[in-house]
């Protein structure tokens, strides 16, 4: 069962064969999906009609590519700058928790942790619909109290980001917290020792210490933010980000466009994730 | 360092108090108190399990509630059967560069969005898909077969969507366990299956644990799969709180429900630590 | 007399009912090399960490140069340590970390430059500015750390047991490169360490600790021949300790009957110990002279013959077992190298002896 003990090999064969067949399964979604952005058809699926760049530079009816269509676009805008709302806020209340539960010993610290660790094991759809609720009830409120209309607490962006936040922000601690974990305070007190105060030995070596984990927990954030649909969906507004937007077209019926997007995200995530592992990999 | 550690450790605090009690706990309170709720008239509301007896009384509700739960439960059980070999493989038997590029490709369909996944699979699956048309090629079928829109699509796009999150912690676990461990399990008279049992098992524990919660959780509350992978029968829990809330505006129900979904989650994952003996910070953490 | 550049007076430090450190009271002269040796947990590293500012005394003083800096923040004492594990920030380069403590001052950007390279110049490695951390080896680090403290002309440099984490050969080399670096940069050395024998090639004076307290100052040869509690008799060095009573005493010295009833002559601190008083000798193994006849030891003070048991080959440090033939203990005894005794084996009748001046005796209390 592992390389060291002798086995037999028709097992072995058996073992590479069936490892193969999972990546098989794995790949073939995304393979397809990516393949039949080039299909020249108005339908993503067999038979094959010759290949084509339209669905991406196209820009005459019927055949108009991501970069003319317009919904699209601004669809895949709304989702970055929620993405980077999101992790930005998520990797800043991610490091000061880190540090909370790192640093110090107080009552109900366990519990706290707990609590902390809830959002991941919430149904996303929950968080969704409570933040809806709680929100509004706010907004009522204030309408009832004050006659003043609070547009920001109704479904949209606000609401959007606060509810990826309330879940996201649990992953960016725990990402923050391993690699402080093994951070040696020592390095803190050498630093004070050689003239630094406090605050300036967290910024000058603490900080630099935990930058790869800030970044790595800002992608995995950015990246949770782009693809989220359970939270988003309760919560959004006028401003649909780019799955929602995808998820109405292809209840309208699918053409390659969306196939189109999809390996433009796909390309996209890849290229973060590489990122990410560029940079966990030069710590 | 004294006078100042006060002022930190309550700046510290004050983000974690502040997320977790106005986007977690005070929502769902409120939330409780509005699934509690019932309409007695014009903006008229009484206390009232109303809304969860409504839950109770209806059979289209319950059934969808245990077939949401059946489901999610054997799809947990398909992807550790599935991922648990897969991440045996990875985390022992490959060796050199082999390892962690076949653990970049498990974590690869990921990053992308659930929807293109689930797109992905429609383009494979349905009545002018891939495998139709593979299949009527080869002769098997003689006309467009129909493989979308029933459960077992929902079953295979389920495991898609979670296989990651079953493999990851399982590659983490089984990599800490020590190769000599195997090793003195043979050495000692065991056998394959009995190093598996007593050895390989017990030590990956808190990974199958920690996976199963996690895809568990993802199933419960999946929406998108069920729903475009799914047939007209076929529905989802997560599809109801969807329907009161944003096509019936019933919030109360539509609370109530979510109420009724977080408390199985809960019942399940306690349960599932209970009888493993773990615990949420363990495995999460 | 000059000012001490390090004193500590009546320092204690509790831990909730534990005292770490029990009123201890030294002084460091500047330029000196001065060493706290002790075992594990006997409060030698409460007390660095007392110095840098890292703990607060329950009560007592620290002066530098005269100067008390309990109320001195530790980022702004004239004292510098080299951690433990060193500490070197594995996130800057070789320059950048030497030239840490510099930027805290404020100093401009090419004084900086100057003076990092004036550190690696002094500390042998010149050139490796541009290195990360973890391309050096163990020695280089150890040098970097201590380059890092000195840039910044500190009053004293603490060291925290630096060279634990090296191995054995790189040991060796490094307590005489360090001896010959505080020569170098002319600063007096406050180290700490568990290892008797770093504690004795490098310092000027030791102190040896137990259970919070000194138990004495000295100079190495002082401190090895000379030690002037049970405490320190075991623990620097190898000895043979033989259980007894007082027979007579008379001044510094001591005549006394083993429990296996062999009379030992030997010299103790206390004057005039009451006869009956329990107490124990300590004998070191490369004091007792080994013979072959019992001529060669007849004119020393305490002379015995035996069996030998055992023999443990350990190069320069070789001994054998005997058991004395009298009285039935087992002494060790130093193996020469000199080739006299090659070939020697178990069974073989020896003879051997030493001075009183060589036998250290302490009260062990009660009759």
């Amino acid at each position: 069962m592992i390389p060291t003990i002798p086995q037999n090999r028709t097992m072995d064969i058996a073992f590479k064969v069936y490892v193969t067949l999972f990546f098989i399964y794995l790949a073939l979604p995304l393979a397809v999906n990516a393949v039949f952005a080039f299909n020249d058809s108005q339908f993503p699926s067999l038979p094959w009609k010759g290949f084509t760049w339209n669905w991406f530079f196209g820009d005459a009816h019927p055949m108009i590519g991501v970069f003319h269509e317009r919904p699209i676009l601004r669809a895949i805008g709304t989702s970055i700058f929620i993405g980077v709302c999101v992790s930005t806020l998520a990797v800043i209340v991610g490091t000061t928790n880190a540090f909370l539960f790192n640093r110090y010993k107080f009552k109900g610290k366990e519990f706290l942790y707990f609590l902390m660790l809830l959002p991941l094991v919430i149904p996303g759809i929950l968080l969704g619909i409570s933040i809806l609720v709680f929100s509004s009830s706010i907004a009522n409120a204030v309408w009832d109290g004050f006659k003043w209309d609070i547009e920001a607490l109704r479904p949209g962006v606000l609401l959007v980001v606060l509810g990826q936040f309330s879940f996201i922000a649990t992953m960016a601690t725990l990402v923050i917290s391993a690699r402080l974990k093994t951070f040696d305070k020592t390095l803190e007190e050498a630093a004070m020792n050689l003239g630094a105060g406090a605050f300036t030995a967290i910024r000058t070596v603490t900080l630099p210490y935990l930058l790869p984990a800030m970044i790595g927990a800002f992608i995995v954030a950015f990246l949770m933010s782009f693809e989220n649909f359970n939270t988003t969906f309760m919560l959004v507004g006028s401003d649909a980000p780019l799955t929602i937007a995808m998820f109405d077209r292809l209840k309208e019926g699918s053409t390659p466009l969306l196939n189109a997007v999809s390996l433009l995200l796909m390309v996209g995530s890849s290229a973060l994730a590489l990122l990410m592992i560029a940079v966990q990999r030069k710590k | 360092m004294t006078s100042g550690r006060s002022l930190g450790f309550y700046l510290l605090l004050a983000p974690v108090l502040l997320w977790l009690a106005l986007l977690v706990i005070i929502p769902h309170v409120d939330l409780a108190l509005v699934s509690l709720r019932e309409r007695v008239g014009v903006g008229q509301y009484a206390l009232s399990p109303a809304n969860y007896l409504t839950f109770l009384n209806e059979p289209l509700y319950l059934v969808t509630f245990a077939r949401t739960a059946v489901m999610s439960i054997l799809a947990t059980i398909i992807t550790l059967i599935i991922g648990f070999p897969v991440a045996y493989y990875i985390a022992k038997m490959a060796r050199g560069k082999l390892q962690p590029i076949l653990f970049v490709l498990c974590l690869v369909p990921f990053w992308v969005s659930e929807l293109v996944r689930t797109f992905g699979w429609m383009i494979l699956l349905r009545e002018t898909g891939i495998i139709s048309s593979l299949l009527q090629w080869l002769g098997l079928v003689s006309g467009p077969v129909e493989l979308l829109y029933n459960d077992a699509a929902i079953m295979i796009g389920l495991v898609y969507t979670s296989m990651l999150f079953m493999v990851v912690p399982l590659v983490t676990t089984l990599s800490s366990l020590d190769d000599s461990l195997i090793e003195a399990g043979y050495d000692l008279g065991g056998s394959s299956a009995s190093v598996f049992r007593e050895i390989i098992v017990p030590h990956a524990m808190p990974g199958i644990v920690s996976g199963c919660i996690v895809v568990f959780m993802l199933s419960l509350g999946n929406y998108l799969t069920p729903i475009m992978l799914g047939g007209k029968d076929s529905l989802w829990f997560t599809e109801l709180i969807y329907s009161q809330f944003i096509v019936r505006f019933n919030w109360e129900l539509g609370a109530a429900f979510g109420f009724m979904l977080l408390f199985l989650s809960t019942a399940i994952v306690w349960t599932a630590l209970k009888l493993s003996g773990q615990s949420l910070e363990k495995t999460m953490g | 007399m000059e000012t001490p550049d390090l004193s500590c007076i009546d320092l204690t430090k509790r831990f909730g009912d534990a005292v770490a450190v029990d009123n201890v009271s030294f002084e460091v002269p500047a330029g000196s090399f001065f060493s706290i040796l002790g075992p594990s947990g006997c409060g030698k590293t409460t007390i660095m960490r007392m110095i840098a500012g890292f703990l607060e005394p329950t009560s007592g003083d620290i002066q530098i140069k005269g100067q008390s800096v309990l109320n001195v923040p530790p980022n702004k004492r004239p004292v510098n340590m080299v951690f433990q594990h060193l500490a070197l920030f594995p996130m800057m380069n070789i320059a950048d970390n030497i030239g840490y403590g510099l930027r805290r001052q404020g100093l401009g950007k090419l004084e900086i430059e100057k003076k990092v390279d004036e550190a690696l110049d002094r500390i042998g490695l010149p050139g490796i500015g541009k290195r990360q951390v973890n391309e050096l080896s163990g020695g280089q680090k150890q040098r970097v750390a201590i380059a890092r403290c000195m840039v910044l002309e500190p009053d004293v440099l603490l060291l925290d047991e630096p060279l634990g984490a090296l191995d054995l050969k790189l040991r060796e080399q490094m307590k005489i490169e360090l001896k010959s670096l505080q020569h170098a940069f002319d600063t007096t050395f406050v180290y700490i360490t568990h290892d008797q024998s770093e504690a004795l090639v490098m310092s000027d004076s030791i102190a040896v600790m137990n259970a919070g307290q000194f138990e004495q100052v000295a100079g190495p040869e002082d401190l090895y021949y000379r030690p002037e509690t049970a405490f320190v008799a075991g623990f620097v060095g190898d000895a043979n300790i033989v259980k007894g009573q007082v027979v007579r005493s008379s001044g510094h010295d001591v005549e006394l009957r083993t429990e296996y009833g062999t009379h030992i002559k030997g010299v103790s601190k206390t004057r005039d110990m009451a006869a009956g008083r329990a107490a124990e000798i300590f004998v070191r193994p490369e004091a007792i002279r080994l013979a072959k006849s019992a001529d060669e030891v007849a004119e020393l003070d305490n002379f015995l013959s035996g069996k030998v048991e055992q023999t443990l080959f350990n190069g320069a440090a070789s001994r054998v077992l005997v058991k004395a033939d009298t009285s039935g203990e087992t002494i060790e005894v130093g193996l020469p190298q000199s080739g006299r005794f090659d070939g020697i084996r178990p069974g073989q009748e020896v003879h051997f002896g030493w001075s009183d001046k060589q036998s250290n005796v302490f009260e062990t209390g009660g009759l």
